[in-house]
């Protein structure tokens, strides 16, 4: 069964707030990680891994650089 | 003390143990007689002979964030936990950041991140390892994660001496003031090496308790009964200033860190030199660099592991440097063995036996070994005497490093 947008986005906050401590309630889809969240390279690595086994999906290293808004993290593992 | 040196002294105390949270905690657990040692339940408990150790009472989980404790080993969480409260013990000194050191090192460092991420490794892949695996498994990386917490640019260093890392840490910070290169040191030890190829390894080497059906009886330094160290977890912290630097800010001082002894054994990468030689002259050195007489000292925290080889060599070593004179207390029998930690919490001690003027009692020692020359504090806490008092803190480690610093009142 296919997760819904919503359901990935509140597993993202879940993920964010362990990481960072960052409300999950600020994990919108049009933050960018850098500016908005102030995550810093190494937690986005944190963030990719445990995206990775929560979703599933793989994050390749020249695809995670790319990933620069919750939007493009929500857009990839639905892809 | 050479006329010409700074005086260093200590002015914040921080600690976890297996006894309490925090260091006030801790020593009027001590002081009670109490244990710290329980019975473990991990499944992985009966794989190994050794079946208890002394669990930090509080756990680190419960005090640091959760974002921040995840990017932290246990022994750099336990350690970063006493520094913040050793510094706001000390009043958190406004120093310029150029003149605050850091002085924090670890026996074994962050075994247990290499352990949980080798089996990561293995079993899911490296792509699936926490980028903060090498900043959590260096030793190094408590001195780094305090230096960051309190913005500390003086330098920050990490002894590595075994079970003489907490108090090697202590007389390198007393260096750093003396040198000139700091104004305020934050100093100490810790471990978390409860695991069980920790107490595998250690088991291996015949050096641990296997009295699991009486846990908190099994650390019994000096007693003709005991069959090993239990193994302790926690940290302990010391904020060591130049004495015009803490004069000037009108600090609350604890004590003088009056000077230190370093010496090696020489001799065997873990036995200690039968003659106790080694113990003995970083003692004596102790004395001469603080500008002590023998008979300054009233107090001795012996390093006493309750192995069965090395306690009565250290007695016969505090006889031979210092005398028969000192309250002798061994509280590891309550804390247990907490290795790079060791020199740290019962640097601690040592300074609040002072404050205090009362010498905990070593619990366990019910048949006290033969030959045993000095006097050891047995059942009840002993009172020091009024007046201008020294004593030392002994802290030795495998591979024959010998560290003795000596503190003394205000």
């Amino acid at each position: 069964m296919a997760v819904t947008e919503q359901e990935i986005l509140d597993g993202l906050g879940k993920i964010v707030n362990e990481i960072t401590g960052i409300p999950a309630a600020e994990v919108t889809p049009e933050k960018s990680f850098v500016d908005d969240l102030d995550i810093d390279s190494l937690s986005m690595v944190e963030i990719a891994v445990a995206a990775q086994d929560e979703f599933g999906v793989e994050i390749p290293d020249d695809q995670l650089k790319h990933l620069k808004t919750v939007k493009d993290v929500l857009n990839f593992i639905q892809a | 003390m050479s006329k010409d040196q700074v005086r260093v002294v200590v002015t914040g105390l921080g600690a976890t143990t297996p006894l309490g949270g925090d260091a006030s905690s801790t020593w009027s657990a001590l002081l009670a007689g109490q244990s710290g040692i329980r019975t473990l339940t991990e499944d992985w408990v009966d794989t190994v002979p050794v079946h208890f150790a002394g669990v930090a009472a509080v756990d680190p989980g419960e005090v640091l964030p959760r974002p921040e404790a995840r990017r932290l080993d246990r022994a750099e969480q336990f350690a970063l936990i006493a520094s913040r409260q050793a510094w706001q013990d000390a009043g958190a000194p406004e120093v310029d950041s150029t003149r605050l050191g850091v002085v924090v090192g670890s026996g074994i460092g962050g075994i247990g991140t290499i352990l949980s991420a080798y089996d990561t490794y293995r079993t899911k892949g490296w792509n699936r390892l926490s980028p903060f695996t090498v900043p959590m498994l260096m030793p190094n990386g408590a001195a780094g994660w305090i230096s960051i917490d309190l913005g500390a640019k003086a330098g920050a260093h990490s002894p590595v001496s075994a079970c003489a890392t907490g108090a090697e840490s202590i007389a390198y910070g007393i260096d750093m003031i003396r040198a000139g290169r700091a104004d305020v040191v934050v100093a100490g030890g810790t471990e978390a090496a409860i695991h069980p190829l920790n107490v595998a390894s250690f088991a291996a080497m015949r050096a641990m308790s296997t009295r699991n059906d009486e846990p908190q009886r099994a650390s019994r330094p000096f007693d003709k009964g005991r069959d090993g160290f239990v193994l302790g977890e926690g940290s302990g912290i010391v904020v060591l200033e130049s004495e015009e630097f803490a004069r000037a800010r009108g600090a609350r001082i604890y004590a003088v860190a009056a000077g230190y002894g370093y010496t090696s054994d020489g001799h065997h990468i873990s036995a200690p030199d039968p003659s106790g030689e080694g113990g003995r002259r970083a003692m004596a050195l102790a004395l001469t660099d603080a500008g002590l007489s023998a008979a300054d000292v009233l107090h001795v925290n012996a390093h006493a592991t309750s192995t069965p080889v090395g306690d009565e060599i250290e007695a016969a070593a505090i006889k031979a440097a210092i005398g028969s004179h000192p309250l002798v207390t061994a509280t590891k029998s309550m804390t247990g063995h907490l290795l790079g930690g060791a020199g740290g919490i019962e640097s601690v001690f040592t300074i609040l036996a002072l404050r205090d003027r009362t010498v905990p009692a070593t619990v366990n020692l019910d048949d006290p070994a033969d030959g045993l020359e000095v006097d050891i504090v047995r059942t009840e806490p002993r009172a020091l005497p009024d007046g201008q008092i020294a004593a030392i803190n002994n802290s030795f480690g495998f591979g024959g490093h010998n560290v003795a610093v000596a503190f003394t009142t205000v």
